[in-house]
């Protein structure tokens, strides 16, 4: 059971979609990992590690008639890792701001060279048409000193990017 | 004195309701004791309730003196019979638990409250907490009511939403 594959499907959201990617699974005999999946922009985007008596040849031959019968565009990748190695996130950062190009591109780039490795980040658009504002939050981990990714993305804020990152405790009881 | 060992999920002992302790006595206290110990060996756990070892009795430990960064707390805390008065507030925060190896997710809970609590010579105090405390012990008051924080779970986009609203 160590030979996990990564499935992407995307597409066209409508109810029923994971009911049936997973019920043609389960008839394989294929078990299901960690698995994200949600909609975007009204699509609806999977992507589920599996991993059973299929290799990535008969998967595609397993999924492409429920794929294609739902409207779905369909990728799979043979992956390296595993189960079981989560990492625990010790910083939350959150932007907000008036939709700008760059901006992502520019939070990012400052956290990464302080060595923060981003374990989950969600972004949306929210506001109206006319006046877009633009939120995202960042779970990840860092070993460098809150103060200093405070000292990093100061300039950011300074060309008008809401920014604040706040420590992660998990409590364990 | 050894360590008790776990119960983890998929046990289902720890869906079980505990019942009150009604004599506050050296077996009682010797118990906390090992149950102490035990909170000690696992990994930075703040906090443990008897359900979590099979003895299915209304008692917990909460320690929240000793976090990465100082928060307000009470110091080490046996709580028996413990009944929360009072809650305030909401945030979210992130929970893991010795009964819940490898998965941490985020829990709504209150940011204040009041609780009873007898101590192991059964004498009644009263508390008034916060933020990490106050999360502390209505994790383990959970576990007392056979409630893990996995039956409490919400996505980010939850906390996203309730903070806009809370805002």
């Amino acid at each position: 059971m160590n030979n996990w594959y990564m499935l992407t499907l995307t597409g066209e959201d409508r109810p029923g979609i994971v009911a049936k990617v997973t019920r043609a699974l389960f008839e394989q005999g294929m078990n299901l990992g960690e698995a994200s999946m949600l909609r975007l922009g009204g699509n609806f985007t999977i992507m589920m590690m599996v991993s059973g008596p299929l290799d990535g040849q008969a998967l595609a031959r397993a999924l492409g008639p429920v794929a294609d019968e739902l409207g779905l565009s369909l990728h799979i990748d043979p992956m390296q890792g595993g189960l079981h190695r989560h990492l625990v996130p010790n910083l939350m950062v959150r932007v907000n701001g008036a939709d700008r190009a760059g901006i992502v591109a520019k939070v990012t780039g400052v956290l990464a060279d302080a060595g923060f490795n981003i374990l989950d980040l969600e972004s949306d658009v929210a506001g109206s048409a006319q006046q877009p504002v633009y939120l995202m939050q960042i779970a990840g981990v860092a070993q460098v000193p809150l103060e200093t990714l405070e000292a990093a993305l100061a300039p950011l804020r300074e060309e008008g990017i809401e920014v604040n990152i706040t420590p992660i405790e998990t409590l364990v009881g | 004195m050894d360590a008790l060992p776990i119960l983890t999920i998929p046990d289902p002992r720890l869906k079980q309701v505990s019942e009150p302790v009604e004599r506050f006595d050296d077996e009682l206290r010797a118990f906390v004791e090992r149950l102490e110990l035990t909170r000690r060996q696992g990994p930075a756990a703040v906090g443990i309730a008897a359900p979590q070892v099979g003895r299915f009795q209304r008692i917990c430990i909460v320690d929240c003196s000793k976090t990465r960064k100082p928060v307000p707390n009470h110091g080490n805390l046996v709580l028996i019979n413990p009944e929360i008065t009072h809650w305030e507030g909401y945030e979210v925060g992130r929970e893991g638990c010795l009964s819940v190896p490898d998965y941490t997710g985020n829990v709504i809970r209150a940011t204040h409250i009041r609780l009873k609590a007898f101590d192991p010579h059964g004498e009644e105090h009263e508390y008034e907490m916060e933020g990490y405390e106050a999360r502390a012990v209505q994790h383990e008051i959970d576990h007392l009511d056979g409630i893990l924080f996995i039956d409490r779970v919400v996505s980010r986009r939850t906390d996203l939403f309730r903070r806009k609203v809370y805002r």
